[in-house]
């Protein structure tokens, strides 16, 4: 394909995307509730109602998953969500009738809210990674085209290699995979290395519990992903790439392998790519359930085809990576945004964010917040705009306790810094890290001991094994602290807690060992004082660990319902209706908190 | 070592060698071939790891390292329904946990682990990436949202009976 034809392709679809479209979210949440099925009725209904000019496509994440699954009418951009998959003959006759479903708009502060982007989750978001997200059918290369796609890919091949590195250092763009390394200065590395081969390569393996963006990218907009792979290639001398994925994640496997595919017979991968001369290939390898992939010496072991251990650094991989090669790698996120910046040029992209954070960041939105979903904000937005004005506030009217970023790695945030503008920097300074971009909302009712031993638990599971400060280290953390949630803490328990962590960190061979203690050492930091409940006054002041709570009926509150020992689902609660105050069997309770929830009275209570 | 015979596992039969065609020059390819036979028979037998071996060039004690460092593959079969809750960081805030428990006491197995009839499995995963539904479950590839201790009980109840 030349630029001719790549361009007539964009008129051509330019057009078609201007048709009445519905555009039905596909991503991995919205399938969960059966969109999949909603999209099959509703190429059935329209099958049937015989209408024309209007067609029904699948779409990437729009980000709304609280409320999937997500669909929206094109071009006028109307925003359905919770829709069900009965709802399709519906949707369908409404737009034949030119109406609009009230049951199904969102609503905000007691108003309907007709349009996609007159959403508050939508006001402050600027959306460049996840630009096509919701905008086209990611299994249809000619949709992707025709929103500019490949014309960055055109436009770097005209350009020097320095002259592409040059725009990308220009846009001060850094890593998304947590580190924030210059992505620029990377490329520039690897460039300089010299070898007759090398690799680039894309970090998939996004596994930090609780964050999906590369997920949705893949899902949503694959081809960004590989133009930005073949940008890189030409940029530092690569003819083979490798996008190594989780395999956890089916659709966002399935969607790459189509465009590959189609990227292969368009001519926009192989050989002699827009008749520039460039020769780039593109395999997939697919991960196998072992977090310490996501390392890049680890990831780069796995592709050989061994464990996923890590290496020691230096070399570094622009030096001697992947099959001893120099290997550019970056992660999904940091590749979105490169067409763009290509495009645009990096002075445009350096004019978003702070001073030394340039851009956007995505962040995945989850835990105690009433706007589950994924979100993507200038740097330097602040936590409570980001919680209050786009998560929508903390559910149930509990209080904000802590926002958690950086997954295993990274550390907690109390209210106390909800005004921290969210930047690699700032979130440093307070102890905690950007990290891939999961951030976890927690109330009141969370246990912050609880929470540092179940990130450390995760580490020891995923320990690979082979440095003895993270295999050991990690693994003592642990014992102590499932003693402290026992109520078995001891004096000095968090003495030895620090100083283990600190060895660990300093310790440890790879970035998995080496922040694997941050998540203790931020709750202590910021909630020293429930640690030091948990030890002396054995007891949890949040009442989630087990051994040291127990649930109680108020038996002045009780009206004898008998609610409560309906609701148990261990038959822990003894009495009979209207004749005394209903009990709980302390030994049969396992504290699920039913009761607590179910109880018209509110007469029970940790 | 016990030899077993006549389950499917442990044949090499035309898939096996297609999956050994397929990964037979690929640079690395013996993760990728891995994944297809424990896709295919739903765990990876001995003959089935002394077949690639050969074919792929690949010592035993290395394919033996590869199958148990990562969680993906198994080396025995798995239950009839496998279970798998999530344990990402925003189902665990939602009170996974209790969920993961109420499945081990109710069906007498720990995570890793089968029941004695063969009918299920449990295991505790990594995000799935539905954290919206949180905390969610997968049965067998169906994802169930929004999961606590009661809808636990329905689940194993209409399965069992399945």
């Amino acid at each position: 394909m030349d630029i001719k034809e790549l361009n007539k392709v964009k008129e051509k679809n330019l057009k078609l995307l201007a048709n009445k479209r519905i555009m039905v979210c596909s991503g991995t949440g919205c399938t969960s509730s059966k969109s999949d099925v909603l999209l099959a009725n509703l190429k059935k209904a329209i099958k049937i109602s015989g209408v024309k000019n209007l067609s029904v496509e699948k779409t990437g994440c729009f980000g709304f998953c609280a409320k999937g699954p997500i669909v929206v009418i094109d071009p006028d951009e109307i925003f359905y969500e919770m829709v069900k998959p009965e709802d399709a003959l519906d949707i369908v006759n409404s737009i034949i009738e030119g109406k609009i479903i009230d049951r199904l708009l969102a609503e905000e502060k007691e108003q309907l809210v007709k349009k996609w982007h007159e959403l508050n989750f939508y006001n402050k978001q600027e959306r460049i990674a996840l630009k096509n997200c919701g905008k086209i059918n990611p299994e249809k290369i000619e949709e992707y085209i025709a929103l500019d796609g490949y014309q960055a890919l055109y436009k770097a091949l005209n350009m020097s290699r320095d002259e592409v590195i040059n725009e990308i250092n220009l846009s001060g763009l850094r890593g998304r995979g947590g580190a924030g390394f210059p992505t620029g200065r990377k490329w520039q590395f690897t460039k300089e290395a010299e070898s007759d081969i090398k690799y680039v390569c894309c970090n998939a393996d996004e596994g930090d519990p609780g964050a999906f963006m590369d997920r949705s990218i893949l899902e949503g907009d694959p081809h960004s992903v590989i133009e930005a792979m073949t940008i890189a290639a030409y940029a530092v001398g690569a003819k083979q790439g490798y996008i190594y994925v989780r395999a956890e994640y089916p659709i966002a496997v399935e969607r790459l392998t189509i465009a590959i595919n189609q990227a292969k017979e368009k001519g926009l991968l192989g050989k002699n790519i827009f008749g520039k001369g460039l020769d780039f290939q593109l395999e997939l390898r697919l991960g196998a359930g072992a977090f310490v992939c996501g390392e890049e010496t680890a990831l780069m072991n796995s592709i050989e085809g061994k464990r996923g251990e890590p290496r020691p650094r230096p070399p570094f991989p622009a030096v001697k990576g992947l099959f001893e090669k120099p290997t550019l790698l970056n992660n999904v996120e940091t590749y979105a945004n490169i067409p763009k910046i290509i495009l645009n040029g990096g002075n445009w992209y350096s004019k978003i964010g702070t001073e030394h954070s340039k851009g956007t960041k995505v962040f995945a939105l989850g835990g105690n917040i009433n706007n589950v979903g994924l979100v993507e904000v200038p740097m330097g937005t602040t936590l409570r705009e980001i919680v209050y004005d786009i998560g929508g506030g903390i559910p149930g009217g509990k209080r904000f306790k802590a926002a958690q970023t950086g997954g295993p790695s990274g550390g907690c945030i109390p209210a106390e810094h909800l005004d921290t503008p969210i930047d690699y920097e700032s979130l440093n300074k307070i102890g905690s890290m950007m990290g891939s971009g999961g951030l976890i909302i927690m109330d009141e009712s969370k246990c912050m001991v609880n929470l540092a031993k179940f990130f450390l638990e995760f580490t020891v599971d995923e320990s690979c094994g082979k440095c003895p400060p993270c295999r050991i280290g990690t693994k003592r953390m642990l014992e102590i602290l499932t003693r402290i949630t026992e109520g078995k803490g001891k004096e000095g328990d968090i003495e030895k807690l620090e100083h283990l962590a600190e060895n660990i960190k300093k310790a440890s061979l790879c970035g998995l060992g080496q922040t694997a203690p941050n998540p203790v050492l931020s709750t202590l930091k910021y909630y020293r004082d429930e640690y030091e409940a948990h030890i002396k006054e054995k007891r949890c002041p949040a009442g989630e660990c087990k051994a040291l709570t127990q649930v109680h009926i108020d038996p002045e509150k009780c009206k004898q319902c008998g609610i409560c020992a309906k609701n148990c689902p261990v038959g822990a609660i003894d009495g009979e209706v209207r004749k005394g105050p209903f009990k709980i069997n302390q030994e049969k309770c396992i504290k699920c908190g039913i009761c607590i929830t179910k109880c018209p009275f509110k007469a029970i209570s940790k | 070592m016990k030899h077993c015979e006549g389950c499917e596992g442990c044949k090499i039969d035309k898939k096996l060698e297609d999956i050994k065609d397929k990964y037979k020059d690929v640079k690395g390819g013996i993760i990728g071939a891995l994944h297809e036979v424990q896709d295919t028979y739903g765990y990876i037998s001995t003959t089935a790891q002394k077949y690639l071996s050969k074919e792929l060039n690949v010592p035993m004690s290395e394919i033996y390292g590869i199958i148990t460092f990562y969680s993906r593959f198994s080396l025995t079969p798995k239950g009839k329904y496998n279970i798998q809750v999530c344990m990402g960081t925003a189902c665990y805030v939602k009170g996974s946990e209790k969920v993961l428990n109420r499945f081990k006491e109710k069906l007498g197995i720990d995570e890793g682990q089968t029941t004695e009839d063969g009918k299920f499995s449990l295991e505790a995963v990594r995000c799935i990436g539905a954290c919206g539904l949180a905390p969610a479950i997968v049965i067998n590839k169906e994802v169930y949202g929004k999961m606590d201790v009661k809808k636990v009980d329905e689940l194993i109840e209409e399965y069992t009976k399945k």
